[in-house]
C-alpha cells in the first residue's frame, strides 16, 4: 500500500487534472454548437473544426489536462484519479453559482454533493493498490515454487 | 420519460451509437494509458533524475502509450461529432458517467487493480452526481 499520502504538489496536478478537462469540455461545446451541422460523408470538416479559436482553446486545455492526468496515472490508480477528473464538474458548477451568478437546481445541488462524497470515499484509500504479482515478477527461487503450486 | 429533443431529431439509435462509441474509445484509450505510465513508472521521480526530456522520452518510448493515445484520439473525435448532433447536456453526463463504471470494470479486469467496496461506491456515487450535475 504505497503513496497513501500525497505530496503537496500532488494535490496540485490533480487539481489541474480536475480544472482543465471540464473547462476544455465547455470550450469544444461552445466551438461545435456554433458550426454547421457535420457528416460522415465530410468527415474532413471535423479536422478544419480543429483551429477555430473555440476548439483550439478546448484542445489546449485538453493537453494541459493530459499532461496532468499522465502524471497522475504514473503514480495513482485509474479508479484513483478519475473520480478526480469528475470533481472538475463540481468545481465548474460552484464556479457558475458564486461568480457568475446563475442559479443551481435541487438536482444540481444533491449532485455536487454525491460526487463530493464519492471523492472523498476514494482520497480516504490508498492512491496505489498493491497488485498481485506475477510469476514473471517474482525472483527465480520463488517463481518455480509458484510454478510447482 | 421524455426523450430529449436533439435525441429525437438524431434518432435514439443513432445518439446511442454515438454515446457508446465515446465510452467505449475512452475507456480502451484509458486503460492503455493507465497501463503504459504503471510500466513507466514514477514521472516525477523520472524528471528529477533525467529531466524533462527523459520523462518526455520514457513516455514516447512506451509502445502501450500509443495505443491509448490513438484510442483517445477516437474518442475525442466522436465527442466532436455528437456534439454537432447532440446537446452538451445529454452527451457529456452519460458519456462521463458511464465511463467511469466501465473504467472501474476494465480497472479491475486489465490493470488489476483493487477495486474494493469503496471505489465501487465512489464510481456509483459520481456516476449518479455527474449524471445529476449535467441534466
Amino acid at each position: 500500500m504505497a503513496h497513501h499520502d500525497l505530496l503537496p504538489r500532488q494535490y496540485v496536478i490533480l487539481g489541474l487534472v480536475a480544472v482543465c478537462a471540464p473547462l476544455g469540455d465547455s470550450c469544444l461545446s461552445r466551438g461545435m454548437t456554433g458550426l454547421p451541422a457535420i457528416t460522415l460523408a465530410h468527415p474532413a470538416t471535423l479536422i478544419a473544426a480543429v483551429f477555430t479559436p473555440w476548439i483550439a482553446l478546448g484542445i489546449a486545455l485538453l493537453i494541459g489536462f493530459f499532461a496532468s492526468y499522465l502524471t497522475a496515472l504514473s503514480w495513482a490508480d485509474l479508479t484513483f484519479v478519475l473520480p478526480a477528473t469528475a470533481f472538475g464538474n463540481v468545481i465548474v458548477a460552484l464556479l457558475s453559482r458564486f461568480w457568475l451568478h446563475e442559479a443551481i437546481s435541487l438536482e444540481r445541488w444533491a449532485g455536487i454533493v454525491l460526487i463530493t462524497l464519492g471523492v472523498g470515499f476514494v482520497a480516504q484509500g490508498p492512491s496505489l493498490t498493491v497488485r498481485p504479482a506475477s510469476v514473471a515478477e517474482l525472483p527465480a527461487s520463488q517463481a518455480r515454487e509458484e510454478q510447482v503450486r | 420519460m421524455t426523450i430529449p429533443a436533439s435525441v429525437s431529431a438524431t434518432g435514439f439509435w443513432a445518439a446511442t451509437a454515438m454515446i457508446a462509441a465515446i465510452i467505449l474509445c475512452s475507456t480502451a484509450g484509458e486503460v492503455f494509458t493507465a497501463a503504459a505510465m504503471k510500466s513507466v513508472g514514477d514521472l516525477d521521480e523520472i524528471r528529477a533524475r533525467s529531466g524533462l526530456k527523459g520523462a518526455i522520452r520514457a513516455v514516447l518510448t512506451c509502445p502501450l502509450f500509443f495505443a491509448g493515445v490513438s484510442f483517445l484520439a477516437l474518442a475525442f473525435f466522436s465527442l466532436l461529432f455528437a456534439l454537432n448532433h447532440l446537446n452538451l447536456s445529454l452527451v457529456a453526463p452519460a458519456s462521463a458517467s458511464l465511463t467511469l463504471v466501465t473504467n472501474a470494470i476494465a480497472g479491475k479486469i486489465f490493470l488489476k487493480e483493487n477495486v474494493d467496496r469503496r471505489r465501487w461506491s465512489a464510481a456509483v456515487l459520481v456516476c449518479i452526481g455527474v449524471y445529476l450535475l449535467a441534466h
